[in-house]
């Protein structure tokens, strides 16, 4: 397989243990290699640390829907009440707000709960019928599938017997084609931004 | 790293049986990908009949008007809105067992939270029909929304609590339709990675979501289920709060009543996890999923069921003091008269309650009750029995007596299109239950296996041994001999 720009060659191997898990990806990047992803069935708290990536402001989003959705409807009702159309509701004030809290807190709920999904969805690149590239079928049953990417520096070999001492079984090498599909541990390729030339390029 | 996770050996274990991660695949993917049963078949057809029975009464209604129903001068709520609070009540326990025990880190929540949620899903469906058809003309239900129209605009009223119910209810089942398929996305992935059949693949494929279990993808998953359990968790205590609203801000006696929210709130949770019981004790059996939902999950439901129920009672009995210590004499008349007086026309009802809310649960004290599951399952019959007539008793003896004498109603019983407006109700809830126990997972698969090595019976087993070693060891480093008991 020659050095096709669109086609990447990743050495993948499986483990079943946790515990072999962790150490194994200590070392692989303190050997300098190249982590790919590592594919999980399950979520394995402190795995995403072991692998060096950051935390993820998921959170900071959120907040700021919430937000948006506290400044909406707190906003549009005191217009709606006070300026468009005035109503005395048995002499109230027109700008009574503790009236407001419930769909004012509903409202907060909704913008964030709906926005942060939305955003999960596109950082992740996740959507109905997007079919993605993970390495092992069974990587969502009982498997950790753990891929490294070659480079043209790496010598074959070498990584296939050190991911094996790693505690790695079933350890192949696989070419894929690049693209949105096979995303990226640290960075997805944002398939819905890509540009109409790049895309027929491929 | 297993060690870093351990759990204290006081915990029973939450999943039974020798498992591994394979294992507990094939056992909950296992009816999904069967075909399905004749019990299947009948329970399905039995729930599409009363739900054609349900669409029936409906038309009905919209062509006659509701009329068609036998509210009158003074109970202009009657079943349907009786139905509509006992419904979203029993949406409430799914979002409990899925959000706050989360955040309470409660293990056990993970046999049970899926299916509780659907279970809130599809029954905040069914509460939303009642509002919506009681409207008479249905057409017109836009109305309710905020939205710029050529009366003015005239804008809906913000400070009622009928409005505060619209976005309440919605943005309840909004955010409980995200939280429930948030979570579903990966096991949705399971599936889709082992289905064989053409349609399978094609339907999972779509439902998945290009779901890969990239470590990256799984750590803004937790947090985005950390965040919604966050939001969810206040929210479903609003939700209550505001439908109790729709009672306590009105200056009708038996209604105007300032303890209402919290105890709208733990009733919801009451009747919720009986639903959840009924469900799960008949679903864990027939889908043979025992190791799973284990006796010792029903036995901290029914522990949460005798404590909302004993909140409730506290309730009941709060109420009819603060009547009796109010001295208005309107609060009395509905609280002992219309009430509490066995031989007024409703006495029956508000007596049935009192039995089925507060003095039947009180059997779940005893250990031996709790594990039982005919016991079980015949309780969460006699308490949903129970909350549905709470509803009944608020909302029917608080209004069939109005202030002028020459205003009382006669006896009000519904009409077969309001029962059979109910009995649709629950042909929507199980038809929509028995879809999903046929088409998803009714265990959350990558929950389970992330609890596995804490609370898995083999692996509680086998840190017993590695515990008792690791304490005589210390013990004989510290003090030179090994620990003796």
């Amino acid at each position: 397989m020659g050095q096709s720009p669109f086609i990447k060659k990743f050495i993948t191997g499986n483990f079943y243990d946790e515990a072999v898990l962790f150490p194994a990806v200590k070392k692989v990047r303190r050997a300098g290699y190249r982590i790919h992803d590592v594919f999980t069935p399950f979520p394995i708290h402190g795995l995403d640390k072991a692998m060096g990536l950051r935390d993820t402001s998921l959170h900071t989003a959120g907040f700021i829907y919430g937000i948006t959705g506290t400044a909406t409807a707190v906003g549009f009702i005191t217009w709606a009440l006070t300026v468009d159309w005035k109503l005395n509701f048995g002499g109230k004030p027109f700008f009574s707000l503790p009236a407001w809290i419930p769909i004012a807190f509903e409202l907060t709920v909704l913008f964030a709960a709906v926005g942060m999904v939305l955003t999960f969805c596109y950082l992740c690149q996740l959507a109905p019928f997007v079919k993605k590239d993970h390495f092992n079928p069974r990587s969502t049953d009982d498997t950790f599938v753990m891929a490294l990417e070659c480079t043209d520096k790496t010598n074959e070999s070498d990584a296939i017997k050190f991911l094996m001492d790693a505690g790695a079984t079933d350890v192949q090498v696989q070419y894929k084609e690049t693209g949105w599909w096979l995303g990226r541990y640290d960075k997805d390729t944002m398939r819905f931004e890509k540009k109409k030339e790049e895309v027929a390029a491929h | 790293m297993s060690l870093l996770r351990y759990e204290s050996q006081v915990r029973p274990p939450l999943v039974d049986g020798d498992k591994d991660y394979h294992q507990i695949t094939e056992d909950i993917c296992r009816p999904v990908e069967a075909r399905p049963s004749r019990a299947w078949w009948i329970g399905f057809l039995i729930s599409a009949a009363l739900l054609a029975f349900g669409i029936l009464s409906v038309t009905m209604e919209v062509i006659y008007g509701t009329g068609q129903w036998n509210l009158n001068k003074t109970v202009g709520w009657g079943w349907d809105i009786t139905n509509f609070v006992w419904w979203v009540g029993i949406g409430h326990a799914g979002t409990l067992i899925s959000a706050i025990l989360l955040l309470f880190r409660q293990g056990w929540r993970t046999g049970v939270n899926r299916a509780a949620e659907a279970m809130t899903i599809f029954a905040v469906m069914c509460a939303g029909q009642f509002p919506i058809w009681h409207m008479g003309r249905v057409w017109n239900a836009f109305f309710v929304l905020p939205y710029p129209n050529t009366r003015g605009p005239l804008w809906v009223n913000f400070n009622s609590p009928l409005l505060w119910d619209v976005f309440a209810i919605s943005t309840y089942f909004t955010v409980s339709l995200l939280f429930w398929y948030s979570g579903l996305i990966p096991d949705l992935a399971t599936l889709r990675d082992r289905a064989k059949k053409k349609w399978a693949k094609m339907f999972y494929g779509v439902a998945a979501f290009g779901w890969t279990g990239s470590t990256k993808h799984w750590q803004r998953h937790e947090a985005l289920s950390l965040v919604l359990a966050g939001l969810s968790t206040p929210l479903v205590l609003s939700v209550h709060t505001i439908v109790s609203f729709d009672f306590a801000t009105s200056v009708v006696p038996g209604w105007h009543t300032t303890i209402f929210p919290p105890y709208f709130v733990a009733g919801a949770i009451f009747s919720g996890f009986a639903m959840v019981q009924t469900l799960l004790v008949v679903t864990r059996k027939v889908l043979g999923l025992q190791d799973y939902i284990t006796i010792e999950h029903i036995d901290v439901m029914n522990k949460v069921i005798v404590l909302t129920g004993s909140i409730v009672g506290i309730a009941y009995l709060t109420e009819l003091f603060m009547a009796w210590y109010s001295a208005v004499d309107y609060e009395n008349f509905a609280f002992f008269k219309n009430r509490l007086d066995l031989n007024s026309p409703y006495g029956w009802s508000y007596w049935l309650m009192m039995g089925c809310n507060v003095l039947s649960p009180q059997i779940f004290w005893s250990r031996k009750m709790r594990r039982n599951l005919t016991v079980t399952f015949f309780m969460s019959i006699l308490v949903n029995i129970g909350m549905w007539f709470e509803r009944f008793v608020i909302i029917v003896t608080s209004v069939y007596r109005d202030y002028l004498p020459s205003a009382w109603s006669t006896y009000y019983t519904p009409t077969i299109w309001e029962v059979g407006f109910y009995l649709g109700t629950f042909g929507l809830f199980f038809t929509c239950y028995f879809l999903f126990s046929k088409f998803f997972p009714v265990i959350a698969i990558a929950e389970i296996k992330h609890i596995l090595k804490r609370s898995g019976e083999n692996y509680k087993e086998k840190m017993d041994v590695v515990e008792n070693e690791d304490l005589n060891k210390f013990s004989a480093e510290q003090t030179g001999a090994p620990l003796t008991s």
